[in-house]
Protein backbone atom coordinates (compact mmCIF):
# COMPACT_ATOMS: atom_id res chain seq x y z
CA UNK A 1 0.00 0.00 0.00
CA UNK A 2 1.42 2.91 -1.27
CA UNK A 3 2.38 5.83 1.34
CA UNK A 4 1.24 4.47 4.42
CA UNK A 5 3.01 2.04 6.70
CA UNK A 6 1.64 1.40 10.51
CA UNK A 7 4.00 0.61 13.57
CA UNK A 8 7.43 -1.43 13.48
CA UNK A 9 7.53 -4.98 14.79
CA UNK A 10 4.42 -5.21 16.16
CA UNK A 11 2.77 -8.19 13.60
CA UNK A 12 2.51 -11.78 14.91
CA UNK A 13 2.51 -13.17 11.46
CA UNK A 14 4.72 -16.40 11.65
CA UNK A 15 5.24 -18.55 8.28
CA UNK A 16 7.16 -21.97 8.72
CA UNK A 17 8.19 -22.25 5.57
CA UNK A 18 8.93 -26.18 5.69
CA UNK A 19 5.58 -27.06 5.79
CA UNK A 20 4.41 -24.39 2.87
CA UNK A 21 4.18 -26.53 -0.60
CA UNK A 22 3.75 -23.38 -2.72
CA UNK A 23 0.48 -22.76 -4.01
CA UNK A 24 0.44 -18.91 -3.58
CA UNK A 25 -2.76 -18.48 -2.02
CA UNK A 26 -1.60 -16.40 0.43
CA UNK A 27 -0.40 -14.17 -2.46
CA UNK A 28 -3.70 -14.31 -3.65
CA UNK A 29 -5.43 -12.75 -0.54
CA UNK A 30 -2.76 -10.52 1.11
CA UNK A 31 -3.88 -7.32 0.27
CA UNK A 32 -0.64 -5.49 1.54
CA UNK A 33 1.44 -7.65 -1.07
CA UNK A 34 2.91 -9.43 2.64
CA UNK A 35 4.49 -12.47 0.54
CA UNK A 36 6.46 -13.59 -2.28
CA UNK A 37 7.15 -16.99 -3.85
CA UNK A 38 10.95 -17.82 -3.64
CA UNK A 39 12.03 -21.02 -4.44
CA UNK A 40 8.79 -23.00 -4.88
CA UNK A 41 7.91 -21.58 -1.57
CA UNK A 42 6.33 -18.45 0.04
CA UNK A 43 8.30 -16.19 1.87
CA UNK A 44 8.04 -12.84 3.94
CA UNK A 45 8.47 -9.95 1.84
CA UNK A 46 7.96 -7.21 3.98
CA UNK A 47 6.71 -8.51 7.37
CA UNK A 48 5.94 -4.58 9.05
CA UNK A 49 2.61 -4.08 6.59
CA UNK A 50 0.99 -6.87 7.70
CA UNK A 51 -2.57 -5.86 8.66
CA UNK A 52 -3.47 -8.71 11.03
CA UNK A 53 -6.70 -9.62 8.54
CA UNK A 54 -5.62 -13.22 9.24
CA UNK A 55 -7.12 -14.12 5.53
CA UNK A 56 -3.88 -15.97 4.58
CA UNK A 57 -3.52 -18.49 7.47
CA UNK A 58 -7.40 -18.92 7.40
CA UNK A 59 -6.90 -20.21 3.20
CA UNK A 60 -3.44 -21.79 3.54
CA UNK A 61 -3.82 -25.59 3.07
CA UNK A 62 -1.08 -26.75 5.15
CA UNK A 63 -1.64 -24.33 8.00
CA UNK A 64 2.29 -22.90 7.03
CA UNK A 65 0.58 -19.47 8.49
CA UNK A 66 -0.13 -18.19 11.83
CA UNK A 67 -1.39 -15.17 13.21
CA UNK A 68 -3.20 -13.29 16.04
CA UNK A 69 -6.20 -11.82 13.29
CA UNK A 70 -8.28 -9.51 14.31
CA UNK A 71 -9.59 -5.90 13.60
CA UNK A 72 -7.19 -3.05 14.05
CA UNK A 73 -10.00 -0.88 15.48
CA UNK A 74 -9.39 1.09 18.48
CA UNK A 75 -12.71 1.75 19.13
CA UNK A 76 -13.52 -1.72 18.98
CA UNK A 77 -10.97 -2.72 21.65
CA UNK A 78 -12.43 -0.38 24.05
CA UNK A 79 -15.15 -1.56 23.80
CA UNK A 80 -14.15 -5.32 24.09
CA UNK A 81 -12.33 -4.45 26.68
CA UNK A 82 -15.29 -2.69 28.53
CA UNK A 83 -17.99 -5.76 27.49
CA UNK A 84 -15.34 -7.75 29.57
CA UNK A 85 -15.68 -6.19 32.51
CA UNK A 86 -19.46 -5.74 32.23
CA UNK A 87 -18.96 -1.98 31.77
CA UNK A 88 -21.25 -0.74 28.89
CA UNK A 89 -20.17 0.52 25.93
CA UNK A 90 -18.09 3.19 24.31
CA UNK A 91 -20.86 5.75 22.87
CA UNK A 92 -20.05 6.49 19.29
CA UNK A 93 -17.26 4.21 17.90
CA UNK A 94 -19.77 0.76 16.90
CA UNK A 95 -18.04 1.82 13.55
CA UNK A 96 -18.94 -1.44 11.93
CA UNK A 97 -20.71 -3.40 14.99
CA UNK B 1 -35.90 -5.04 -3.47
CA UNK B 2 -34.07 -3.13 -4.70
CA UNK B 3 -33.32 -2.78 -9.05
CA UNK B 4 -35.93 -5.47 -9.22
CA UNK B 5 -36.91 -6.12 -13.37
CA UNK B 6 -38.36 -9.05 -13.88
CA UNK B 7 -38.17 -12.81 -12.54
CA UNK B 8 -36.29 -14.85 -14.41
CA UNK B 9 -37.00 -18.26 -14.77
CA UNK B 10 -34.42 -21.12 -13.73
CA UNK B 11 -34.03 -24.90 -13.33
CA UNK B 12 -34.76 -23.92 -9.20
CA UNK B 13 -37.61 -21.70 -9.87
CA UNK B 14 -37.67 -17.37 -10.29
CA UNK B 15 -34.87 -15.37 -9.74
CA UNK B 16 -35.14 -11.76 -9.80
CA UNK B 17 -33.43 -10.02 -12.73
CA UNK B 18 -32.06 -6.68 -11.74
CA UNK B 19 -31.24 -3.45 -13.48
CA UNK B 20 -27.42 -2.02 -13.60
CA UNK B 21 -28.66 1.62 -13.42
CA UNK B 22 -29.19 3.36 -9.72
CA UNK B 23 -32.18 5.03 -9.28
CA UNK B 24 -32.20 8.44 -7.39
CA UNK B 25 -33.47 6.86 -4.24
CA UNK B 26 -30.64 4.38 -4.51
CA UNK B 27 -27.98 7.76 -4.71
CA UNK B 28 -30.09 9.32 -1.83
CA UNK B 29 -29.84 6.33 0.07
CA UNK B 30 -26.11 6.12 -0.29
CA UNK B 31 -25.96 9.87 0.59
CA UNK B 32 -27.94 8.98 4.13
CA UNK B 33 -25.69 6.34 5.13
CA UNK B 34 -22.73 8.09 4.43
CA UNK B 35 -24.22 10.69 7.10
CA UNK B 36 -25.21 7.40 9.25
CA UNK B 37 -29.00 7.50 8.71
CA UNK B 38 -30.70 4.05 8.75
CA UNK B 39 -26.75 2.72 8.63
CA UNK B 40 -27.40 -0.52 10.19
CA UNK B 41 -31.03 -1.30 8.71
CA UNK B 42 -29.24 -0.67 4.90
CA UNK B 43 -30.08 -3.98 3.43
CA UNK B 44 -31.09 -6.54 0.70
CA UNK B 45 -32.69 -9.82 1.22
CA UNK B 46 -29.83 -12.63 0.85
CA UNK B 47 -29.74 -14.57 -2.40
CA UNK B 48 -29.58 -15.42 -5.84
CA UNK B 49 -29.70 -12.68 -8.08
CA UNK B 50 -29.69 -12.13 -12.19
CA UNK B 51 -27.76 -9.35 -13.84
CA UNK B 52 -28.50 -9.09 -17.35
CA UNK B 53 -29.53 -12.41 -18.85
CA UNK B 54 -27.00 -14.86 -17.57
CA UNK B 55 -27.17 -18.56 -18.94
CA UNK B 56 -25.75 -21.81 -17.14
CA UNK B 57 -21.97 -20.81 -17.69
CA UNK B 58 -22.19 -17.09 -16.72
CA UNK B 59 -19.58 -16.01 -13.86
CA UNK B 60 -21.21 -16.06 -10.49
CA UNK B 61 -20.13 -12.81 -8.21
CA UNK B 62 -20.62 -12.95 -4.71
CA UNK B 63 -21.29 -9.79 -2.34
CA UNK B 64 -22.49 -9.29 1.43
CA UNK B 65 -26.08 -8.21 1.77
CA UNK B 66 -25.13 -4.30 3.01
CA UNK B 67 -27.38 -2.44 0.32
CA UNK B 68 -24.47 0.02 -0.95
CA UNK B 69 -21.77 -3.41 -1.72
CA UNK B 70 -25.18 -4.47 -3.64
CA UNK B 71 -25.56 -1.95 -5.57
CA UNK B 72 -21.87 -0.88 -6.20
CA UNK B 73 -21.50 -4.35 -7.71
CA UNK B 74 -25.09 -4.77 -9.99
CA UNK B 75 -23.90 -0.96 -11.24
CA UNK B 76 -19.95 -2.43 -12.21
CA UNK B 77 -21.47 -4.93 -13.70
CA UNK B 78 -23.82 -2.96 -16.42
CA UNK B 79 -24.05 -4.81 -19.78
CA UNK B 80 -22.88 -8.25 -18.44
CA UNK B 81 -24.74 -11.38 -17.74
CA UNK B 82 -23.82 -12.31 -14.59
CA UNK B 83 -24.88 -14.50 -11.45
CA UNK B 84 -24.46 -12.44 -8.02
CA UNK B 85 -25.06 -14.38 -5.12
CA UNK B 86 -25.95 -12.29 -1.98
CA UNK B 87 -24.60 -13.57 1.50
CA UNK B 88 -26.39 -12.82 4.93
CA UNK B 89 -24.08 -10.13 6.43
CA UNK B 90 -27.10 -8.10 7.90
CA UNK B 91 -26.62 -4.82 6.40
CA UNK B 92 -22.45 -4.86 6.94
CA UNK B 93 -20.52 -4.55 4.21
CA UNK B 94 -17.60 -7.34 2.40
CA UNK B 95 -14.48 -6.14 4.90
CA UNK B 96 -16.29 -6.01 8.24
CA UNK B 97 -18.60 -8.59 7.84
CA UNK B 98 -15.49 -10.91 7.00
CA UNK B 99 -13.74 -9.88 9.87
CA UNK B 100 -16.73 -10.88 12.01
CA UNK B 101 -16.98 -13.96 10.25
CA UNK B 102 -20.88 -13.43 8.65
CA UNK B 103 -19.37 -12.83 5.48
CA UNK B 104 -17.70 -15.96 6.12
CA UNK B 105 -17.22 -20.33 5.11
CA UNK B 106 -20.57 -20.87 6.68
CA UNK B 107 -22.82 -18.51 5.40
CA UNK B 108 -21.23 -19.24 1.64
CA UNK B 109 -21.94 -22.94 2.31
CA UNK B 110 -25.40 -22.55 3.59
CA UNK B 111 -26.25 -19.71 0.98
CA UNK B 112 -25.20 -22.21 -1.97
CA UNK B 113 -27.30 -25.02 -0.81
CA UNK B 114 -30.26 -22.49 -0.24
CA UNK B 115 -30.17 -21.17 -3.84
CA UNK B 116 -29.68 -24.34 -5.33
CA UNK B 117 -26.61 -22.75 -7.39
CA UNK B 118 -25.29 -26.05 -8.41
CA UNK B 119 -28.73 -26.25 -10.47
CA UNK B 120 -28.61 -23.21 -11.88
CA UNK B 121 -24.82 -23.19 -13.25
CA UNK B 122 -22.72 -25.27 -15.21
CA UNK B 123 -19.50 -24.76 -13.47
CA UNK B 124 -17.67 -24.70 -10.43
CA UNK B 125 -16.40 -21.53 -9.37
CA UNK B 126 -16.84 -18.35 -7.74
CA UNK B 127 -15.76 -15.23 -7.84
CA UNK B 128 -15.26 -13.45 -4.60
CA UNK B 129 -14.36 -10.15 -3.38
CA UNK B 130 -10.31 -10.23 -2.27
CA UNK B 131 -10.96 -8.44 1.28
CA UNK B 132 -14.06 -11.56 1.96
CA UNK B 133 -10.88 -13.50 2.20
CA UNK B 134 -10.28 -13.38 6.30
CA UNK B 135 -13.89 -14.53 5.97
CA UNK B 136 -13.75 -17.77 3.85
CA UNK B 137 -11.74 -20.75 3.65
CA UNK B 138 -11.55 -21.13 0.28
CA UNK B 139 -10.46 -25.33 1.27
CA UNK B 140 -13.31 -25.56 3.33
CA UNK B 141 -15.98 -24.01 0.39
CA UNK B 142 -14.48 -26.49 -1.88
CA UNK B 143 -14.37 -29.55 0.28
CA UNK B 144 -17.94 -29.07 1.66
CA UNK B 145 -19.71 -27.94 -1.93
CA UNK B 146 -17.93 -28.48 -4.66
CA UNK B 147 -17.17 -24.97 -5.77
CA UNK B 148 -13.85 -23.42 -6.14
CA UNK B 149 -13.03 -19.76 -4.74
CA UNK B 150 -11.05 -17.04 -7.01
CA UNK B 151 -10.57 -14.13 -5.15
CA UNK B 152 -10.95 -11.90 -7.65
CA UNK B 153 -10.13 -7.91 -7.02
CA UNK B 154 -10.20 -5.78 -4.16
CA UNK B 155 -12.42 -3.17 -5.57
CA UNK B 156 -15.86 -4.06 -7.66
CA UNK B 157 -14.93 -1.05 -10.42
CA UNK B 158 -12.02 -3.74 -11.05
CA UNK B 159 -14.40 -6.32 -12.10
CA UNK B 160 -15.24 -5.86 -15.79
CA UNK B 161 -11.09 -5.25 -16.77
CA UNK B 162 -11.17 -8.96 -14.54
CA UNK B 163 -13.56 -10.21 -16.43
CA UNK B 164 -12.30 -9.26 -19.75
CA UNK B 165 -8.93 -10.78 -19.53
CA UNK B 166 -10.11 -14.00 -18.79
CA UNK B 167 -10.59 -13.75 -14.85
CA UNK B 168 -6.96 -12.72 -14.03
CA UNK B 169 -6.45 -10.52 -11.66
CA UNK B 170 -3.42 -7.83 -11.95
CA UNK B 171 -1.31 -6.88 -8.92
CA UNK B 172 -3.16 -3.03 -9.32
CA UNK B 173 -6.50 -5.12 -8.22
CA UNK B 174 -5.13 -6.31 -5.11
CA UNK B 175 -3.09 -3.78 -3.86
CA UNK B 176 -5.60 -1.61 -0.94
CA UNK B 177 -5.56 2.12 -2.16
CA UNK B 178 -6.52 5.02 0.91
CA UNK B 179 -6.56 7.63 -1.14
CA UNK B 180 -7.77 11.35 -0.17
CA UNK B 181 -11.57 10.79 -1.88
CA UNK B 182 -11.88 7.59 0.08
CA UNK B 183 -10.73 8.96 3.73
CA UNK B 184 -13.32 11.70 2.88
CA UNK B 185 -16.14 9.73 2.39
CA UNK B 186 -15.49 7.69 5.75
CA UNK B 187 -15.44 11.14 7.87
CA UNK B 188 -19.20 12.05 8.01
CA UNK B 189 -20.65 9.28 9.93
CA UNK B 190 -17.66 9.86 12.61
CA UNK B 191 -18.64 12.58 12.76
CA UNK B 192 -22.43 11.85 13.43
CA UNK B 193 -21.06 8.92 15.62
CA UNK B 194 -19.16 11.41 18.03
CA UNK B 195 -22.33 13.95 18.61
CA UNK B 196 -23.33 11.86 21.50
CA UNK B 197 -20.37 12.73 23.31
CA UNK B 198 -19.82 16.23 22.01
CA UNK B 199 -23.18 16.97 23.76
CA UNK B 200 -22.35 15.32 26.81
CA UNK B 201 -18.94 17.25 27.35
CA UNK B 202 -21.05 20.21 26.08
CA UNK B 203 -23.70 20.19 28.57
CA UNK B 204 -21.44 19.14 31.18
CA UNK B 205 -18.60 22.28 30.65
CA UNK B 206 -22.17 24.74 30.00
CA UNK B 207 -23.52 23.46 33.43
CA UNK B 208 -20.45 23.58 35.65
CA UNK B 209 -19.47 26.82 34.00
CA UNK B 210 -22.60 28.06 35.37
CA UNK B 211 -22.57 26.83 38.50
CA UNK B 212 -18.92 28.52 39.27
CA UNK B 213 -20.83 31.58 37.71
CA UNK B 214 -18.77 31.66 34.77
CA UNK B 215 -20.85 31.14 31.82
CA UNK B 216 -18.41 32.68 29.18
CA UNK B 217 -15.67 30.61 30.67
CA UNK B 218 -17.72 27.67 30.00
CA UNK B 219 -18.75 28.41 26.15
CA UNK B 220 -14.96 29.52 25.68
CA UNK B 221 -13.97 25.84 26.52
CA UNK B 222 -16.73 23.99 24.59
CA UNK B 223 -15.61 25.52 21.88
CA UNK B 224 -12.29 24.73 22.19
CA UNK B 225 -12.94 21.36 22.50
CA UNK B 226 -15.16 21.52 19.68
CA UNK B 227 -12.25 22.68 17.59
CA UNK B 228 -10.01 19.54 18.77
CA UNK B 229 -12.84 16.93 18.01
CA UNK B 230 -13.00 18.35 14.29
CA UNK B 231 -9.51 18.27 14.45
CA UNK B 232 -9.34 14.57 15.01
CA UNK B 233 -12.07 13.53 13.62
CA UNK B 234 -11.61 15.41 9.97
CA UNK B 235 -8.02 16.66 9.83
CA UNK B 236 -6.12 13.34 11.50
CA UNK B 237 -7.59 11.25 9.05
CA UNK B 238 -7.98 13.86 5.72
CA UNK B 239 -3.88 14.25 6.51
CA UNK B 240 -3.26 10.99 7.63
CA UNK B 241 -0.52 10.43 5.26
CA UNK B 242 1.65 14.17 6.28
CA UNK B 243 0.71 14.33 9.40
CA UNK B 244 4.67 13.21 11.36
CA UNK B 245 4.74 9.65 13.01
CA UNK B 246 3.56 6.57 12.34
CA UNK B 247 1.08 6.61 15.33
CA UNK B 248 -2.65 7.95 15.09
CA UNK B 249 -2.64 8.99 18.28
CA UNK B 250 0.90 10.99 17.55
CA UNK B 251 -0.80 12.09 14.44
CA UNK B 252 -4.20 13.07 16.11
CA UNK B 253 -2.15 14.81 19.24
CA UNK B 254 0.17 16.99 16.07
CA UNK B 255 -3.42 18.16 14.66
CA UNK B 256 -4.86 18.57 18.41
CA UNK B 257 -1.66 21.08 18.83
CA UNK B 258 -1.94 22.96 15.45
CA UNK B 259 -5.55 23.91 16.73
CA UNK B 260 -3.99 24.70 19.90
CA UNK B 261 -1.90 27.24 18.81
CA UNK B 262 -4.29 28.78 16.32
CA UNK B 263 -7.11 28.78 19.35
CA UNK B 264 -4.69 30.54 21.46
CA UNK B 265 -4.44 33.22 19.04
CA UNK B 266 -8.26 33.29 18.41
CA UNK B 267 -8.85 34.02 21.82
CA UNK B 268 -6.63 37.16 21.73
CA UNK B 269 -2.99 35.40 22.84
CA UNK B 270 -2.35 36.55 26.18
CA UNK B 271 -3.64 33.83 28.99
CA UNK B 272 -2.41 32.80 32.84
CA UNK B 273 0.59 30.40 32.47
CA UNK B 274 -1.99 27.72 33.73
CA UNK B 275 -4.86 27.95 30.60
CA UNK B 276 -1.92 28.09 28.54
CA UNK B 277 -0.68 24.57 29.97
CA UNK B 278 -4.26 23.33 29.73
CA UNK B 279 -4.80 24.16 26.45
CA UNK B 280 -1.90 22.41 25.02
CA UNK B 281 -1.90 19.36 26.91
CA UNK B 282 -6.26 18.69 26.64
CA UNK B 283 -6.76 19.51 23.25
CA UNK B 284 -4.10 17.48 21.75
CA UNK B 285 -5.25 14.75 23.99
CA UNK B 286 -8.57 15.04 22.51
CA UNK B 287 -7.88 15.48 19.09
CA UNK B 288 -5.65 12.47 19.75
CA UNK B 289 -8.46 10.21 20.81
CA UNK B 290 -10.69 10.55 17.66
CA UNK B 291 -7.66 10.44 15.47
CA UNK B 292 -6.74 7.33 17.01
CA UNK B 293 -10.26 5.99 16.80
CA UNK B 294 -9.89 5.90 12.94
CA UNK B 295 -7.60 3.01 13.03
CA UNK B 296 -10.81 1.73 13.22
CA UNK B 297 -11.65 2.92 9.50
CA UNK B 298 -8.21 1.95 8.31
CA UNK B 299 -7.24 -0.87 6.21
CA UNK B 300 -3.66 -0.98 7.04
CA UNK B 301 -4.20 -0.67 10.84
CA UNK B 302 -3.08 -3.93 12.65
CA UNK B 303 -4.57 -5.02 16.09
CA UNK B 304 -0.93 -5.77 18.06
CA UNK B 305 -0.51 -2.27 16.43
CA UNK B 306 -3.29 -0.55 17.92
CA UNK B 307 -3.02 -2.42 20.61
CA UNK B 308 0.33 -1.41 21.91
CA UNK B 309 -0.73 2.27 20.74
CA UNK B 310 -3.63 2.13 23.23
CA UNK B 311 -1.56 0.73 25.79
CA UNK B 312 0.91 3.92 25.86
CA UNK B 313 -1.65 6.66 24.24
CA UNK B 314 -4.68 6.51 26.50
CA UNK B 315 -3.04 6.93 29.88
CA UNK B 316 -0.84 9.67 28.20
CA UNK B 317 -4.30 11.21 26.46
CA UNK B 318 -6.31 10.31 30.01
CA UNK B 319 -3.54 12.16 32.16
CA UNK B 320 -3.35 15.28 29.82
CA UNK B 321 -7.11 15.55 29.41
CA UNK B 322 -7.37 15.20 33.23
CA UNK B 323 -4.34 17.90 34.24
CA UNK B 324 -5.76 20.41 31.96
CA UNK B 325 -8.70 20.44 33.22
CA UNK B 326 -7.70 20.72 36.73
CA UNK B 327 -5.45 23.24 35.70
CA UNK B 328 -8.48 25.12 34.20
CA UNK B 329 -10.51 24.73 37.67
CA UNK B 330 -7.76 25.78 39.71
CA UNK B 331 -7.11 29.12 37.43
CA UNK B 332 -10.27 30.35 38.41
CA UNK B 333 -8.93 30.41 41.73
CA UNK B 334 -5.31 31.34 41.63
Amino acid sequence: MKGFRYLKDVVTLKLDRAACIGCGRCLEVCPHQVFLLAGRKASLRDRDVCMECGACALNCPVKAITVDAGVGCASGMINEWLRERKLGKLGGGNCCS
Amino acid sequence: MPGFLEWLETPVGQVPRVSTALSFCDHLGACKVRWGIGRMSYMVPPGLYAVGHPAEDAPVVVTANYKMSYDIVRCTLAGRNCWLLVLETYGINVWCAAGKGTFGTGELVRRIAASGLAEVVSHRKLLLPILGAPGVSANEVARRTGFNVSYATIRAADLPEYLDNGMMTTPAMRELTFTFYERLVLIPVELVLALKSIAIVGGVALLSAAALGNLAAGIWSFAAYLGAVLAGIVLGPLLLPWLPGRSFALKGAAVGLVWGGLFYLLAGGARSVPVMVAIFLALPAVSAFHTLSFTGCSPFTSRSGVKKEMVIALPAMGGALLMGVVLLVASRFL
